[in-house]
């Protein structure tokens, strides 16, 4: 789980000897985040790195680091809170914000927080919209920030595989999808008028299989609930919710019981589910990642709430 | 993802490692609307068990849903992603898949085959190293094919396979097959396709797709899959000299100043011998700087941060290229353009031009013709619209470094933008630089005549004085010269007699010598009019032809052609030097006047009649039409 000694896709190129003309899979997919990571520092005014401390963030953060070393990553951090995440989560991310010395911004949507929006009383629509996709865009409004760095990937949505790179946002954050910016080759556009911005993800290209191989390869500190532990869950509408703090109201007949569990995503722990596991190591995880017959989101409670949910809170301007 | 689970489950380890090493293929699927590209693609992630059973137990409901299948499993509902793409049953946006064999990775931009969509075609193309072109057999080669194979080829895609799809519908017949092919092979060749495998398919029913099916015995060839896993991908940026596209300065504090960019062809290595283009300065790669520490060497592809030995200037947008293979530089190219704007591209209008890491001002000038799709005939053409592919010649604001596009993806390709709503309106191809272009030296371009005029503050000429030897020239020259330096006027005199005693003292006096002769003069006098100088010549010069050469080499309103107009017998009557003399003595031979004819002028810009102006008035006709015509003044 440590970050340094890392480098191991670089080193293992360098170490092919003289011969070497070609490069993997891996050193591909970082070269060409890099370059947009770069890219977007050279041609925009004040970007910032979204920052949801999952596995797709911690990939998101290296190769910041990767891209402008040996300065550091010109620009913040920005967590969009919904004071809804697991316990272990809020940990991590200020212990990577102190080691790394970036600045983080933390925002929660002060009105959600006053009507105690939560996902337990309001539902996961009502709480999702208020508190990360309302809360994204006043963040962004507050800071004035013109380009957004996201770690969505196209092959965890169908809608996501319809998105560009560099994705243009009106300046009421709305998408357009029937309308995207040609983008070829690595030639971004990134004009704009005041007022509106670009989303821009960098990881589009990787796979969940590119993730965890890369969080592997490079040594990646990642959160320790995607690893295997015995903790407290209850099974509730078929998902396995882990019984994070005693804000969780039990139904009737619920009881938490301790099982060897890890989470495949994270986000708001009432609204993700996690798997029965035993695996604690990362091979072992992306064993059981490559031999599993469900995929990822799965465990999301957002993208069963409707068809073609994640299309419509995108153009609502949810990452 | 169920595919090589025993190794998987065996040994994970093995299994990353092989992952790790697999060669990755970039296709696209395009063809015109209802060809079955979006089922085709649903049927791959389907066969190659890249979808899992929450997305399968989706696709059930929506088949029911909104199927076209009549509730049975509609592929095409995995890849249309959009809300609208689902309600109408057709394909807006290009969208990426990613799957993987045993063998290979594959990403796979699924095309729209509408033509009001083209330019998200243009986008899915223009980084796939292979195009599926996608033909409903009951339909043959249409419209769409053509545009779309024609855009493919245009994108330097070389490697085509012929998807002959819904076989099943046309019995399955070798003959339909083998028409289809034979009729696309004729257009294809016509735009320089020629690699092109055609495999007979059914997409919905997976014939030839992974598994050859029992339905078309003839066909011996290789399934799509099998095909898509064997097909060589070469990558021929690494054997191309070193070229970086800076993007980036890395300055962290005052002790380090790096370049930071990718590697766009070729390979660098610590020691190497660079030049900065377009400013033409060189240096040495100290360090090749990457957070994994130091590379000895670094392959076109790689992001790395290069330290160089010498403080030069370099910012984004120059290119760090090889010392021993520079590319050319320069500002107007032909170039292909495909629209994909709303609005349309004028000539005349300027637009900005990002080429790799630099964005320059280019204006189309001329427009030269557009490109019928269908049967590829040049016609004349006012605009481009949405989706037009046309040729254009492009005029830019300041030189850049650039390689054909068909070299080079990464500096011969680029995007036009309006100036006005943001919006890129133009993909383009450069072909190659104008000749007209090719005076703009590589080297310290940013130093040329323009501003060594600006400094001088004049604008640089040639003024050319033919006549008789004793007609006066010299002496009129020598009397501009003087008032030219007293103004402050940088000049230099370019004069017969003492231009032979150096440059052209091997050369006599028959025809072919005094051709010569006229030559080297014309040509020195061009290079001082580039250094920015008012350049004096004072030669017989009596060949009309020699004068018109000597004009071609000059620019519009750069040559001042002074005809010294007096009589042979007037000149002949002064004799200063006493050549007449001799030569009419014969101890002189080919003495224009006496025995080489003179041909005068027919237009010169400035007659001087010395029978009836002096030296001094002749010389301040001169510097008067010099002042009129804004030789003296630049504004």
């Amino acid at each position: 789980m440590r970050a340094d000694g890392g480098g191991q896709v670089a080193a293992a190129a360098a170490a092919q000897s003289t011969m070497t003309t070609t490069l993997t899979h891996l050193q591909r997919l970082e070269a060409e985040s890099i370059y947009i990571l770069r890219e977007v520092v050279a041609e925009c005014e004040r970007p910032v790195m979204l920052y949801s401390i999952g596995k797709d963030s911690s990939v998101m953060l290296h190769l910041a680091k990767k891209a402008f070393h040996p300065a550091k990553p010109p620009f913040p951090l920005l967590h969009v809170d919904t004071t809804w995440k697991f316990r272990a989560m809020y940990e991590f991310r200020d212990r990577m914000a102190r080691e790394l010395g970036i600045e983080l911004l933390v925002h929660v949507n002060p009105e959600g927080l006053a009507q105690g929006i939560n996902p337990f009383t309001h539902g996961s629509q009502v709480h999702t919209d208020v508190m990360k996709t309302q809360g994204l865009k006043q963040a962004l409004d507050k800071y004035g920030f013109d380009v957004a760095f996201g770690g969505a990937r196209r092959d965890e949505e169908k809608s996501r595989a319809k998105e560009r790179i560099f994705s243009f946002r009106s300046a009421q954050h709305r998408w357009d999808p029937k309308n995207q910016r040609p983008e070829l080759w690595s030639l971004y556009n990134t004009r704009k008028h005041k007022g509106e911005s670009i989303r821009v993800f960098p990881i589009s290209n990787w796979t969940e299989l590119d993730v965890w191989q890369y969080i592997h390869l490079e040594n990646i500190p990642i959160v320790p609930l995607y690893f295997s532990a015995r903790r407290p869950v209850v099974n509730r509408d078929g998902a396995l919710i882990m019984v994070d703090d005693e804000r969780m109201p039990l139904r009737p007949g619920e009881r938490p019981e301790m099982r060897s569990v890890r989470f495949r995503t994270l986000g708001c722990y009432p609204l993700t589910g996690a798997v029965e596991s035993e695996a604690t190591a990362l091979p072992q995880i992306i064993q059981e990642m490559l031999l599993t017959k469900s995929s990822e989101r799965q465990g999301r409670v957002i993208d069963h709430d409707a068809a073609a949910s994640m299309e419509k809170k995108k153009q609502e301007g949810y990452f | 993802m169920a595919h090589a689970s025993e190794l998987i489950e065996s040994d994970i380890n093995a299994y990353l490692k092989s992952h790790e090493h697999k060669s990755l293929l970039r296709f696209i699927t395009c063809g015109s609307v209802d060809d079955g590209k979006s089922t085709l693609i649903g049927r791959l992630l389907y066969e190659s068990k890249m979808i899992f059973e929450d997305q399968l137990s989706a696709l059930e409901a929506d088949s029911k849903k909104v199927g076209t299948r009549g509730g049975e499993l509609d592929f095409a509902l995995l890849v249309d992603g959009l809300a609208a793409e689902r309600e109408q049953g057709i394909t807006i946006d290009v969208a990426y898949r990613f799957f993987s064999t045993d063998k290979r990775k594959f990403i796979v931009a699924d095309t729209p085959g509408h033509e009001q969509y083209t330019r998200n075609m243009v986008t899915g193309a223009s980084t796939a190293d292979l195009a599926v072109i996608l033909i409903d057999a009951r339909r043959g080669v249409l419209t769409q094919t053509r545009r779309h194979s024609y855009i493919v080829s245009l994108l330097g895609i070389r490697r085509i396979v012929l998807a002959i799809n819904k076989m099943d519908l046309v019995e399955y017949g070798q003959p339909r097959f083998a028409e289809i092919e034979r009729d696309y092979r004729a257009f294809a060749a016509l735009i320089g396709l020629t690699d092109i495998t055609a495999i007979p398919l059914s997409a919905v029913y997976g014939d030839n797709i992974i598994e050859r099916g029992a339905n078309m015995p003839w066909y011996v060839g290789p399934t799509l899959m099998g095909h898509l896993e064997a097909v060589p991908v070469e990558d021929q940026s690494q054997t191309l000299p070193f070229r970086m596209p800076v993007q980036w300065v890395n300055r962290p504090n005052l002790d380090f100043r790096g370049f930071a960019g990718r590697i766009a062809s070729g390979r660098v290595q610590a020691g190497d011998r660079l030049k900065v283009v377009p400013s033409g300065r060189e240096s040495r790669v100290a360090r090749i700087v990457t957070a994994d520490g130091d590379l000895p060497y670094a392959i076109a592809g790689q992001c790395v941060t290069i330290t160089l030995t010498d403080e030069v200037d370099v910012s984004r947008g120059d290119v760090l290229v090889d010392m021993q293979a520079l590319p050319q530089t320069a500002d107007q190219f032909e170039a292909t353009l495909i629209g994909l704007g709303e609005t349309a591209i004028f000539p005349g209008r300027s637009y900005l031009m990002k080429l790799a890491t630099k964005v320059v001002t280019a204006t189309v000038n001329p427009l030269k013709y557009r490109v019928d799709v269908n049967t590829l005939e040049r016609l004349a053409a006012e605009r481009l619209e949405l989706n037009d592919i046309g040729v254009v010649e492009l005029e830019l604001d300041q030189p850049i470094a650039f390689e054909e596009y068909a070299k080079s993806r990464e500096l011969g390709g680029f995007i036009l933008i309006d100036r006005i709503t943001n919006n890129t309106v133009a993909a383009g191809m450069l072909h190659f630089a104008l000749r007209r272009s090719q005076n703009v030296h590589w080297q310290f371009l940013d130093v040329n005549k323009a501003s060594r005029a600006q400094l001088n503050r004049q604008r640089p000429c040639v003024v050319w004085l033919t006549g008789y030897s004793g007609a006066g020239k010299s002496t009129i020259a020598n009397l501009i010269e003087k008032r030219l330096f007293s103004l402050g006027r940088r000049t230099y005199l370019l004069d017969g007699d003492n231009v032979r005693h150096g440059l052209n003292r091997d050369l006599g006096f028959t025809e072919q010598d005094r051709v010569e002769n006229i030559r080297r003069v014309a040509e020195v006098a061009r290079l001082m009019v580039d250094a920015g100088l008012i350049v004096l010549v004072s030669f017989i010069s009596p060949f009309r032809a020699e004068r018109r050469a000597a004009r071609a080499l000059l620019g519009e309103g750069e040559f001042f052609e002074v005809f010294v107009d007096t009589s042979l017998a007037a000149a002949e009557a002064r004799d200063v030097k006493g050549l007449y003399k001799k030569a009419r003595a014969g101890a002189l031979k080919n003495f224009t006047g006496i025995d080489s004819p003179y041909e005068p002028p027919e237009a010169p810009e400035i007659h001087i009649d010395t029978a009836r102006l002096s030296a001094v008035e002749g010389a301040d006709l001169i510097i008067e039409t010099l002042a009129r015509q804004g030789v003296l003044r630049v504004d």
